[in-house]
């Protein structure tokens, strides 16, 4: 068990340190003059040179990697093109939003997909499980920025009822005092008891949290279906059965329990798909989180800042996973 | 014996097999009609410039006296902001997506089968090698490598597919290697071992084309989530650019006049919307037709 986990940790340092690598060969090796790139477009022969010296790319490689990696461990992503400031400060400043999404998204596909795979599998190749097979992989196949756009187009300009994007409504932003306790604008509402702003952000989190929400949800029904179709047919379900159990009790405790290992698999898989998904999704709402970060990087080609978002969420993709995996070897049948 | 007659003996066993694959997808109707669906955008592909209205419209003529026009008979998905006729611009965006889509998966397998054939029929270290070169690989959440690649190569369709292979190896790489371990100990695989045969040879011409049968249904399968990625890439401002009618990018620049002119956005998503998800069911169909436990005879 101990020697499980430590061989996983020791793995994900030396995916950790892979990552860094490709990175950094993405960043200094590939570009004919990563100077250039970093010190920005309109910049002067003056501050490109400044640029090397400051990436140290006059120095061999493996000095320039040993430096890039010092950076990392510092936390020191260098420093946005646009703004001049700190990469990873302006990265802290737009988690928390980006971090409401991707919850909301992964409690949807918890609390939707995992059911509706169960019911899929229970009645397999009934009209229901066909509906549902249907709409699961409708749900992956759709590009997902489209439908942020389709949701505006019908419930904003058509019917008027949610709002186009923003995390609040500008009259609450003007005229009202904004708690700020943790930076998650809901949770901070909810512990000040301010339900007016409370209400505002839930009605304005609706459309993005539906757009980012369709693709997990659709992946982790179909995952789930899959495996409880291959746990339906154990020995021991059967055996449940004729025990007398309640149908009820054999599948929603007996099989969903052992299928555990893959589904939770594959909602940490579908984070990463969402977090992904809000780089496309969150600059269509105006929403104030790290896709739109991005997105508004590559439009101004701010090499430093692309890459800071590469970096952080490559990094908080891997310890992810590995936290997924440790929580999965805790459970007794998975053990060795 | 050529060269030529060698290789189609080697590849006999993968076209068996996609012929049986062929058979059993065809008894389904939902799939039936996928392929159909397929059959039919590789004609428009082909046929782009025959079927498309106004085929100086995919590329670089303007039309401003009718920009924005809704749908009529005239333009069926109605215009763009410079009068651009969208249905044609969407005809000839099936042979775009379809091709980066085809060319991004084909240098994929490229990188990935050989390096699967060595690993696995190398075995050892260089095997360890290859395997953890993949597990970095495929540490990145999907379509985030390719986003710092191709904004690093600079934005063109050819950086995207380029960018796409280099983030999807890896895949095949894995499906290949677990092939080829098996393939290993085999009868015919030791004869030529013991006769001398050079481990080359061995490894590209006996081990390799036994594995590419899955590999390739695999790779059928990745079709649909290529052009995802692309349009992805595309409406990021990283893939295509304008004018190129790349369905991603006709997404992009409707956002501007999107909430006046609804089709603007509508028609490119469903094309997209379509393609990804017949691709998506022949896989689903696929994969059930392989797994042995789910393979109906």
């Amino acid at each position: 068990m101990t020697k499980f986990i430590l061989r996983r940790v020791l793995l994900g340092i030396i995916v950790l340190l892979g990552v860094a690598f490709i990175t950094f060969f993405v960043a200094r090796v590939v570009p004919s003059n990563p100077a250039a790139k970093w010190a920005g477009p309109r910049a002067n022969p003056e501050q490109i040179a400044k640029a090397t010296i400051e990436l140290g790319l006059d120095k061999p490689l493996v000095v320039q990697f040993g430096k890039y990696l010092m950076d990392l461990f510092r936390g020191n992503l260098g420093n946005s093109l646009r703004t001049r400031r700190p990469i990873t400060q302006e990265l802290l400043e737009s988690l928390p939003a980006t971090v409401e999404l991707v919850l909301l998204s992964t409690i949807a596909a918890v609390f939707i997909g995992i059911p509706l795979g169960v019911i899929s599998a229970k009645r397999k190749d009934k009209l229901i499980d066909h509906l549902s097979r249907l709409f699961s992989i409708g749900a992956v196949s759709l590009p997902t920025f489209w439908i942020g756009l389709i949701l505006q187009l019908v419930f904003f300009r058509i019917l008027d009822i949610f709002p186009m994007g923003g995390q609040l409504s500008t009259e609450i932003k003007i005229l009202m005092d904004i708690p700020k306790v943790t930076g998650f604008l809901i949770f901070d509402c909810l512990i000040t008891g301010n339900f007016t702003i409370l209400w505002d952000a839930l009605w304005h989190i609706v459309l993005p949290g539906i757009t980012i929400a369709l693709y997990p949800i659709g992946l982790v029904a179909r995952m789930t279906r899959s495996a409880m179709l291959e746990i339906l047919n154990e020995d021991y379900i059967t055996a449940a059965r004729s025990y007398g159990l309640k149908e009820r009790t054999v599948l929603w405790s007996y099989a969903l329990k052992n299928s555990i290992g893959p589904t939770s698999t594959v909602v940490a898989l579908s984070i990463g798909y969402t977090l992904v998904n809000t780089f496309l999704t969150e600059s269509i709402f105006t929403w104030p989180g790290i896709g739109s970060y991005i997105s508004s990087a590559v439009i101004g080609n701010d090499y430093p800042a692309i890459m800071g978002v590469t970096i952080f969420s490559a990094f908080s993709y891997v310890l992810l996973n590995l936290a997924a995996d440790i929580i999965i070897a805790l459970d007794p049948r998975v053990r060795t | 014996m050529t060269q030529s007659t060698s290789f189609l003996r080697a590849v006999q066993p993968a076209v068996r097999e996609l012929k049986v694959t062929f058979f059993l997808l065809n008894r389904n109707l939902l799939q039936r009609i996928s392929m159909v669906i397929i059959l039919l955008l590789i004609l428009i592909a082909i046929f782009a410039p025959v079927i498309a209205p106004y085929p100086g419209h995919a590329i670089s003529d303007t039309n401003p006296k009718d920009k924005l026009l809704p749908p009529s008979s005239q333009y069926f998905f109605g215009t763009d902001e410079l009068g651009r006729d969208l249905f044609s611009r969407i005809l000839f965006g099936t042979r775009i997506s379809l091709r980066t889509a085809l060319l991004a998966v084909g240098l994929a397998l490229l990188i990935g089968a050989p390096l699967g054939a060595i690993a696995g029929g190398l075995g050892g270290i260089a095997d360890e090698i290859i395997m953890r070169l993949t597990d970095i690989f495929l540490s990145f959440p999907p379509l985030l490598l390719a986003i710092a690649i191709s904004s690093f190569l600079g934005p063109s369709l050819e950086n995207a597919i380029l960018a796409i292979a280099i983030s999807w190896w890896p895949w095949y790489t894995r499906i290949i290697r677990g092939q080829a371990v098996s393939i290993r100990e085999r009868q015919f695989v030791r004869a030529a071992r013991a006769i001398g045969t050079p481990l080359p040879k061995i490894i590209f011409s006996h081990i390799l084309p036994n594995t590419l049968a899955p590999v390739i249904v695999q790779a059928s399968m990745d079709i649909g989530g290529v052009i995802l990625t692309i349009a992805s890439l595309s409406f990021l401002g990283l893939g295509a650019q304008p004018p190129i009618p790349e369905w991603g990018l006709l997404i992009s620049s409707s956002r501007t006049y999107f909430l006046n002119a609804w089709w603007y956005s509508t028609f490119p998503g469903i094309a997209i919307f379509i393609t990804v998800m017949v691709f998506n069911l022949i896989g689903d169909g696929i994969r059930e037709v392989l797994d042995p436990r789910t393979r109906k005879f």
